[in-house]
C-alpha cells in the first residue's frame, strides 16, 4: 500500500514559504504559537511578509527582525505585560502597515476564507474607526431589511502555522487544552497549513485512538509535520506546560535595554532550535513551566 | 477596618451588573470582575462567569486561585465559540477599562495621536471592543477619574461605537449599542440623559458635583440621586471571599477609605 508521509524539518517548512506570502498564525496571544517555525523564519532570510495573527510575542519578534511588511490583528499582548513593546515599537516609528480588526471580525474573515466566499457580513466594525482605516466595504442586504452590514473579506492565507500537541506520519493531528482558539480556521483559510507537535507518532490510530476527537481539523488540511518537542516556549502549551513568564519579561525589558534588536536575537532565537531548547532549560525545562492561573 | 473605595466601587459595578437575565458577565480587571461575582452572588443568580479560560463556573473563581480553590467547571465556553455564544447573541454584560471615552460613549484602545500608519503611543489594538459595543450591553470602570480619559471632542481612535450621530451610516442597525454605567474613584454615571448623555447619578461620599466636571473634558448632567451606597455587611463578606490575597486593596492610588474624604 502506498502511504503518506508529511513530516518535514521545520528548515524544510520555512524552504517551503517565499518573501512576500500571507502567513496566518495560530494561537492567541501568548499562547499556543507555532514558535519553532517562527525561529525558524527568524533564522532565515524570509522577508516582506504579510501576518495575519491573534498577536502574541511572534509579531513582535518578527516585526522586530524586519521580517513584517504588513499585520493583520485585532491585539498583539502578553497577556501579563498587556502591551507587546517590539510590536509598539514598529508601530511608533511607522515601520508596517496594518489592517486592525475586531477579534470577531478576525475569524469571521479566516471563516470567509475557509468557505471561499469574498467576504461574511457583520455589524461588527460599525461606529467604530476600523471600517474606514482597513478600507473595508458595506453590502445591503438584498432581502426585505435592506441592512447595511459591513463586509469582512476573506482572510485568504498563503500558509498557516499551527503548533499541536500530537501528530502522526499523515497529518493526523490531536489538539489537546482547554481552548484551541481559532487553529482550525487559520487551517482551512489556508492554501497550506504546516503543523508542528510536541510529539510525533508514526500512526494515531495505534498511539491515540481514545483522544480521537483532539482532532481539531482533517488531515487533508495539512500539508508539512514537524516534531518540536517545547515548540511553543515562551507561549504557553496546555496541558503539557504553560508560559515562560520570565523570558517573556526580559525580552519584554530588551526593548528598551538595548532596544536593538541584534542584541538580543541571539538568545531569542538561538543558532537552531536545539541551541534554543538547550538555553531555556530543555524540554525538560520547558515541560516544567507552570500553567498560568487566570 | 473601615470600607474602602475599592469596596465601594466593586458594589457600584455589581449594581451595573443587575440583570434578570441569563447572559455571561465579564469583568475585566480585579474590581469589575469582583464586581460581576458579587452581582451573580447576590441579586443576579442568571449571570454565567468563565474562570477566565475556557469553562463556565457557577462559583465565581476567587482572585489569584490556585488549586484546590479553584471551583470545578459547570459547562464550556473556549474563545473558539465565544462570539456565537455570547458577543454577537447579545447574551453577555462586559465591563472594562478603555483607555479614553468621549461624550457619545465611544472608547479607545487601540492608539494614541500621531496617524494611523505612525500612532503616537500604540496601544492594544481594538480587540473584542468594536464587537462588543455593536451586540450586547457594555459597562466601565475607571480607577483614576481625569480628563485623560474622559475627553473632550471625541477619542483619538474610535475602537467601540457609541451614540454619535455623525458615525452611523443609513441602514446600519445601530440598536444593539447599550451602554450602561460607569463607574470611576469619584462617581457613577449613567447614559440617562437627552441622545444618551452622559449623566453623573451618584457621587462617592465626600466628592462635589463640581470636582468630577473639573476632571471630565466634556459636560456632564447633574442627575445626582446621593451617596453611592456603601457596602452592606454581608456584601464585604462576598468581597473577601471572592479576594482573599486582598488584591483590590492595590487598585485605587493609595487604597483610600469609602468616606475618608469625610474625615
Amino acid at each position: 500500500m502506498l502511504t503518506i508521509d508529511k513530516t518535514m524539518d521545520a528548515a524544510a517548512v520555512v524552504s517551503r514559504l517565499r518573501s512576500g506570502m500571507t502567513l496566518g498564525i495560530g494561537g492567541w496571544g501568548p499562547r499556543r504559537k507555532p514558535m519553532a517555525l517562527v525561529r525558524e523564519i527568524l533564522r532565515s532570510d524570509l522577508t516582506d511578509l504579510t501576518l495575519v495573527s491573534y498577536g502574541g510575542p511572534e509579531v513582535g519578534m518578527l516585526c522586530a527582525a524586519g521580517k513584517v511588511k504588513k499585520l493583520v490583528f485585532a491585539f498583539v499582548s502578553l497577556d501579563e505585560i498587556p502591551l507587546e513593546p517590539w510590536f509598539r515599537k514598529s508601530r511608533e516609528a511607522g515601520a508596517i502597515e496594518v489592517l486592525e480588526l475586531d477579534e470577531g471580525m478576525f475569524q469571521w474573515g479566516l471563516k470567509a476564507a475557509a468557505y471561499s466566499v469574498p467576504f461574511l457580513p457583520t455589524r461588527v466594525g460599525l461606529g467604530t474607526d476600523l471600517v474606514e482605516l482597513g478600507e473595508l466595504k458595506t453590502v445591503t442586504s438584498p432581502y426585505g431589511d435592506g441592512e447595511v452590514l459591513v463586509a469582512m473579506p476573506a482572510l485568504k492565507l498563503d500558509a498557516a502555522l499551527i503548533h499541536v500537541h500530537r501528530a502522526d506520519r499523515r497529518g493526523n493531528v490531536q489538539a489537546l487544552g482547554p481552548d484551541t482558539y481559532y487553529d482550525e480556521w487559520f487551517a482551512k483559510a489556508a492554501d497550506e497549513c504546516f503543523v508542528s507537535c510536541e510529539e510525533l507518532v508514526d500512526a494515531m490510530e495505534v498511539s491515540y485512538p481514545q483522544d480521537v476527537m483532539a482532532n481539531l481539523f482533517e488531515r487533508c488540511f495539512v500539508t508539512g509535520v514537524s516534531e518540536a518537542p517545547g515548540g511553543a516556549h515562551p507561549t504557553t502549551m496546555p496541558p503539557s506546560y504553560g508560559w515562560d513568564m520570565g523570558w517573556l519579561k526580559k525580552y519584554a525589558a530588551a526593548a528598551k535595554d538595548p532596544g536593538d534588536w541584534s542584541a538580543v536575537a541571539e538568545w531569542t532565537v538561538g543558532a537552531s532550535e536545539a541551541d534554543y531548547l538547550a538555553s531555556v532549560g530543555g524540554q525538560e525545562g520547558v515541560a516544567a513551566l507552570p500553567l498560568p492561573v487566570f | 477596618m473601615s470600607i474602602t473605595l475599592a469596596e465601594l466601587c466593586i458594589v457600584a459595578c455589581a449594581e451595573a451588573f443587575r440583570t434578570s437575565r441569563e447572559i455571561i458577565a465579564t469583568g475585566i480587571g480585579p474590581i469589575p470582575r469582583l464586581g460581576a461575582g458579587l452581582a451573580k452572588l447576590t441579586h443576579s443568580p442568571g449571570l454565567l462567569m468563565t474562570d477566565g479560560e475556557a469553562f463556565l463556573v457557577e462559583q465565581p473563581v476567587p482572585l489569584g486561585a490556585t488549586g484546590d480553590e479553584r471551583p470545578m467547571p459547570a459547562g464550556y465556553l473556549p474563545f473558539s465559540r465565544f462570539f456565537d455564544s455570547a458577543v454577537w447573541s447579545g447574551r453577555r454584560h462586559a465591563m472594562v477599562t478603555p483607555t479614553q471615552i468621549d461624550r457619545f460613549g465611544q472608547t479607545n484602545l487601540s492608539a494614541l495621536g500621531g496617524t494611523h500608519t505612525r500612532p503616537k503611543v500604540q496601544m492594544l489594538g481594538a480587540r473584542g471592543f468594536p464587537g462588543n459595543g455593536i451586540y450586547h450591553p457594555n459597562s466601565m470602570f475607571i480607577p483614576a477619574h481625569s480628563t485623560r480619559v474622559f475627553v473632550p471632542g471625541e477619542v483619538d481612535r474610535v475602537s467601540s461605537p457609541g451614540y454619535n450621530p455623525a458615525r452611523r451610516i443609513p441602514g446600519g442597525n445601530y440598536t444593539g449599542i447599550d451602554l450602561r454605567r460607569i463607574v470611576t474613584n469619584l462617581c457613577v454615571m449613567d447614559f440617562g440623559g437627552p441622545d444618551h448623555a452622559i449623566r453623573v447619578i451618584s457621587l462617592h461620599p465626600g466628592v462635589g458635583v463640581a470636582e468630577v466636571q473639573e476632571a471630565t473634558g466634556f459636560e456632564l448632567i447633574d442627575a445626582v440621586e446621593g451617596e453611592t451606597v456603601l457596602p452592606g455587611e454581608d456584601q464585604l463578606a462576598l468581597i473577601a471571599r471572592l479576594d482573599p490575597r486582598g488584591i483590590r486593596s492595590r487598585v485605587l492610588k493609595d487604597n483610600p477609605p469609602a468616606e475618608g474624604r469625610l474625615q
